[in-house]
């Protein structure tokens, strides 16, 4: 159900669903997937959030070429945004050009306009991700503008990359609470879900930003989201800020 | 479940059913569940462990808090009572290797023991709680069978013990293996009668511990802060942190009649006593605010 190709998601979800139904006889019991695709987002979300020192260009290249060598399939490299708001990324031209693209592996690059998504291009990006938030207040404090002006900006994104054959990836921040709003209902997410969905993401990575979220949140969340968008489209982003991040992974796989 | 197969597209009706399999786990949730604080225990067990007596004699005993204490053998059971315990602990394992190593005799042996133990106690009217160590895995034996783990369980079970606590001692096992254990234990004794003791050596602790309570298990054992390290991993975690656990259990409407704020405070006396930080994220993540 996991091993699916993002141009042709729609044919890949039937032809999954229907291969699916013999691997699920046998796992019904655990009631869990076969197989997992993990996204490393260690170089991008990982570093971006190291503040002690801004880690040398030539050291996220070995780790991502590190990386690329455990058999991961997915690692995100960098991102295309403004130096200014996130100086951790400053070298993300440098790092991509700079590392060895493995067969097998995809690294894609977050881009949160267009001018990102052309310098990410120009760079040798094959793929990009671009992040979203279930939260107004969130979305105005973390990019600037509302939920409904950043859709806008995604859509001009989104559209050129499929232009160019480039898959694109969304991510909803804050699906199980907000730093500023607190409570984010499922309904919100799925709303914002879908929108990424319908404008052309492959795959919507639900993540669970302050890591305030626990088994039960994420079931309803994951409920909601289900009704609208098919689960093979479907990830999780669990932080662990309260060590509940793997139960959570746990419940989202069940 | 009815409305999400409604509301499913057509090519995946034919998941839904099973889907409905997976989901209903959750519905299996237990509406309270008991935590049982062995942070004093075998938190602090790495330090010397010789005023027993004075610590039983010095607490203050609270209303509707029981205070039991492990008695590996009559003496010791002696000793505690005669100190004022009510409640005692037997510690076996699901491991002859480990068995030898950690007690000094055969599995067989350790059961004459509790067997004495046992007896005295029921003269005395005084309960006694079994745990069962290297349920999920023996860092000497390596993997070890379900069905090893729901002999000894019900063997303890049998002798009189109300409440056998289930241990992944070395904090090896996964959710797939702790069903597996689990559903081997809970053929030969009732869920009502089993908790779980998880070790968060590699991480999965809290992700074992949903396994447990998805399978009905709905008493936990757990440490405040997270105290007590790994004996047989240097610098490795050691229980599942109290805080961490009742976080999860709050959000899931489980009733723990625990007071996490107060929780918090007793862990940051302990970790400012002891000079180490707290192992519990939520500690780690409240002191930020």
């Amino acid at each position: 159900l996991h091993c699916f190709q993002p141009y042709v998601s729609g044919f890949s979800v039937c032809l999954a669903g229907s291969v699916a139904c013999i691997h699920w006889e046998t796992s019904q019991l655990s009631g869990l997937p076969e197989f997992v695709k993990i996204v490393e987002v260690g170089p991008r979300d990982g570093l971006q959030n190291e503040k002690v020192v801004i880690v040398p260009t030539d050291i996220k290249i070995e780790l991502i070429n590190r990386l690329s060598q455990t058999g991961l399939s997915v690692i995100e490299v960098t991102s295309f945004v403004s130096s200014r708001w996130v100086p951790q990324m400053a070298d993300h031209t440098e790092v991509m050009k700079g590392i060895r693209q493995y067969p097998g592996v995809r690294y894609p690059v977050l881009t949160p306009n267009l001018q990102g998504f052309h310098r990410a291009v120009a760079a040798g990006a094959t793929e990009i991700s671009v992040f979203g938030a279930a939260s107004e207040s969130f979305s105005k404090k973390n990019i600037n503008c509302s939920i409904e002006e950043s859709m806008g900006k995604f859509e001009e994104v989104v559209k050129s990359a499929r232009h160019m054959n480039i898959p694109a990836r969304g991510y909803v921040s804050c699906a199980l609470g907000c730093p500023y709003e607190g409570i984010i209902t499922p309904q919100k997410v799925t709303e914002v879900s879908k929108r990424l969905y319908s404008m052309g993401c492959y795959e919507i990575s639900l993540g669970d930003t302050i890591g305030v979220g626990t088994p039960g949140s994420m079931k309803r969340m994951l409920e909601s989201v289900m009704k609208e968008i098919p689960l093979g489209a479907l990830a999780v982003h669990c932080h662990d800020t309260y060590g509940q991040a793997l139960a959570n992974i746990l419940t989202a796989l069940q | 479940m009815a409305a999400m197969t409604k509301a499913l597209p057509r090519r995946l009706v034919g998941l839904a059913s099973l889907r409905a399999v997976s989901t209903s786990s959750m519905d299996t949730l237990p509406k309270r569940v008991k935590i049982v604080e062995v942070g004093p225990r075998d938190g602090l067990q790495n330090e010397k462990m010789a005023d027993q007596a004075e610590v039983l004699k010095g607490i203050q005993k609270f209303p509707g808090v029981t205070y039991p204490v492990l008695t590996p053998n009559l003496k010791g059971f002696e000793a505690a009572v005669a100190a004022g315990a009510k409640e005692v602990s037997i510690f076996g394992a699901a491991s002859e290797l480990f068995t030898k190593k950690n007690i000094n005799c055969s599995m067989e042996e350790s059961f004459q023991r509790f067997d004495a133990i046992l007896k005295a106690a029921q003269s005395a009217n005084i309960s006694v709680r079994g745990y069962v160590s290297c349920v999920l895995g023996c860092p000497y034996e390596g993997k070890i069978s379900p069905a090893k783990v729901a002999e000894v369980t019900k063997k303890l079970y049998s002798m009189g013990c109300y409440e056998i606590s289930l241990g992944d001692t070395i904090g090896v096992g996964t959710p797939g293996i702790m069903k597996d254990m689990l559903s081997a234990v809970m053929q030969e004794v009732p869920p009502a009668a089993l908790a779980v003791h998880c070790h968060d050596t590699y991480g999965q602790a809290l992700a074992n511990t949903l396994m447990a309570l998805q399978m009905g298990v709905s008493v936990v054992d757990s440490s405040v802060a997270g105290l007590g390290g790994c004996p047989y991993a240097q610098g490795a975690s050691g229980n599942l942190a109290t805080e961490d656990l009742v976080y999860m259990l709050e959000g899931l409407g489980i009733h723990t009649g625990v007071n996490l704020q107060k929780l918090l405070e007793a862990g940051n006396f302990i970790c400012q006593a002891l000079n180490r930080k707290t192992s519990s994220k939520v500690a780690q993540a409240t002191c930020k605010l």
